[in-house]
């Protein structure tokens, strides 16, 4: 888990699709994971693909990854070291394969977020810290499902490791 | 309990069900496509098992850059035919024996009412349309189904869709969700179930109710279904699948619904939804002066039978307007030999238009119709977003395939009644 880590927040806007994210055009370059991820959120911010650096944030507002299936969206982001994507709701798609590959998706109110602002993620208290307007942002924790395989970078780790899925602690 | 919940409840070996829960469910069919299978290949092949404990729940369709568009598209359809040769994966579909997977998969008998299908390609919830629970999943979803024969989800909160009243010419099931996605938006129904009922549903085709459940996902929802009727149960007739396979539910008198829409179709025009969101919806009459560079008629939307016999229907003896690209793909081989037989190619043909062999091809910008900076499309697929089928700026309105052929011959965005 990226707790301790920090970064710069990036800001989208309202209903980020998976086209935007990672164009339809490029997806010939699959097999090719670290070539398609130079051009992550290109449509959207030709700049951010330039500009990111690890451990920096995603910040969008409604609906975030809306659209495709395609599991490379949030995929691309974790190779590119994105810290976690903050959004005010995501569509169900991403936000189920953002957890099971082990990408903290993290509903929020992001309205307290503006470009450029430093954050720092306490995922364990529920946190998101923004350390240039000094406010503390909350959010509700994940269900403990996900949680749980998120904390385990993902779903095909959690399975192999435990064997099972941790259903029983709903 | 709704339709929804019953089908999940008898997935989990529940009695009961309620929205929010998390289960793991036992799955019937799990589908990838040539974008979406390597990636779950890739993690069950680290696995190192030896057999997959349900080859037979697994279907395979390369169909987003087929026929191969290049190399690199060539090699992850070899990834798949791989695959599905070294794990005795007798459903895998190669180009010439399918087509566009959400149109084959209710085609070739593997959807049919109370099944639970998830599928690595965000249009399966095409399949509610015959009563089953089907939703779109990412590739280590697949991964892990394939591996299990089970997937964890949430029972989602089921919504409403009532359509009463009689269809107005020229309006289809493309017309009925576009309007309830302009209505209700592009997360209208967040997370949830989209039950379509009501008289204008119980009276629309099975191709019809494909295409309402099929953009389910573009208003956020989970899923699309249509509860089992006469028509679902005649239509999967042909298949003989075994009685006691089939389960038909209905949802309760008292089943809870977070929210209930109503409309009366009476009132609902041809639809076009605008650039960049299918929310974005105006009936046709308010379209204005929009030129178009290109239409597209076809995808898992809109390439089926009736589809085909609609635009044909307004397109015979006819052209498509000169400074214009008319691109017509039959979802599959099946769709394409009936629509061969029916003199429908020959209708496209003299029009002007060019037929592609099945494929999603244009729909995902992909290939075999591409739009240049500042074109216009007109497609009767289910996205236009920023740069979907093409240069981000590029422009694609989404329609019904009488709009799009009757679009093709003014060379701008028509009403079919002004061709007619």
């Amino acid at each position: 888990m990226n707790d301790s880590k920090q970064g710069k927040a990036y800001k989208f806007g309202d209903n980020i699709s998976t086209d935007h994210i990672i164009p339809g055009r490029y997806y010939h370059l699959r097999s090719n994971l670290p070539e398609l991820a130079k051009h992550v959120m290109e449509d959207a911010d030709p700049k951010f693909t330039q500009n990111m650096k690890e451990g920096d944030f995603i910040v969008g507002g409604r609906n975030f990854g809306c659209g495709s299936s395609r599991e490379h969206a949030p995929l691309i982001m974790k190779i590119r070291g994105v810290n976690a994507v903050l959004a005010k709701s995501f569509a169900r798609i991403f936000y189920r394969n953002a957890i099971n590959i082990g990408l903290p998706a993290i509903e929020c109110d992001t309205d307290k977020i503006k470009e450029g602002d430093e954050l720092k993620l306490n995922m364990g208290k529920g946190i998101v810290l923004n350390k240039t307007s000094g406010k503390e942002i909350t959010f509700k924790a994940l269900p403990p499902l996900m949680q749980k395989i998120l904390n385990e970078g993902g779903v095909i780790n959690y399975i192999t490791k435990y064997k099972d899925l941790p259903l029983k602690a709903q | 309990m709704t339709i929804t919940e019953k089908i999940l409840a008898l997935h989990c070996g529940e009695k009961k069900v309620t929205p929010g829960q998390f289960i793991l469910a036992d799955v019937d069919i799990a589908l990838g496509n040539d974008i979406t299978a390597p990636l779950a290949i890739e993690e069950v092949e680290k696995l190192n098992k030896k057999n997959l404990p349900h080859p037979e729940k697994v279907v395979l369709v390369s169909d987003h850059f087929t026929p191969n568009k290049d190399k690199e598209s060539a090699n992850q359809c070899l990834v798949v035919k791989k695959f599905a040769k070294k794990y005795a994966i007798n459903n895998y579909f190669e180009l010439g024996c399918g087509g566009i997977e959400h149109a084959l998969l209710p085609e070739e008998g593997f959807i049919y009412p109370g099944e639970l299908i998830i599928g690595a390609d965000s249009h399966t919830c095409t399949y509610g349309a015959l009563g089953a629970f089907a939703t779109g999943v990412g590739s280590t979803d697949l991964a892990f189904t394939m591996m299990s024969g089970k997937i964890w989800l949430k029972v989602p909160e089921s919504m409403k869709f009532i359509y009463s009243g009689k269809l107005r010419e020229w309006v289809t099931g493309k017309d009925l969700i576009l309007y309830a996605i302009g209505d209700i938006g592009v997360d209208g129904a967040h997370y949830r179930a989209m039950e379509f009922r009501g008289e204008a549903i119980s009276k629309l085709s099975v191709d019809g109710r494909l295409t309402m459940c099929n953009m389910a996902i573009e208003a956020g929802g989970k899923s699309g279904i249509v509860a089992p009727d006469e028509t679902t149960l005649k239509y999967i007739e042909q298949f003989k699948i075994p009685k006691s396979k089939i389960k038909v539910f209905e949802s309760d008198k008292d089943a809870k619904y977070v929210d209930i829409k109503e409309y009366d179709v009476g009132e609902i025009e041809p639809q076009v939804a605008f650039p960049h969101l299918p929310s974005n919806t105006k009936p046709v009459s308010q379209a204005g002066n929009v030129n178009l560079d290109q239409v597209v008629i076809g995808s898992c939307t809109n390439g089926r039978l009736e589809d085909l016999r609609i635009a044909a229907k307004i397109l015979k003896g006819k052209k498509v307007h000169p400074y214009l690209r008319t691109i017509i793909i039959p979802a599959t081989q099946k769709i394409y030999l009936q629509a061969l037989k029916e003199g429908l190619m020959e209708i496209f043909i003299n029009a002007g238009a060019v037929v592609s062999p099945p494929t999603c091809g244009p729909c995902i910008g992909g290939h075999m119709g591409v739009l240049a900076k500042g074109e216009k499309c007109l497609a009767t697929t289910n996205r236009n977003f920023v740069g979907r089928m093409g240069d981000k700026e590029s422009e694609v309105y989404l329609a019904s395939p009488a709009v799009a052929a009757a679009s093709a011959v003014k060379g701008k965005i028509a009403d079919p009644a002004e061709v007619m």
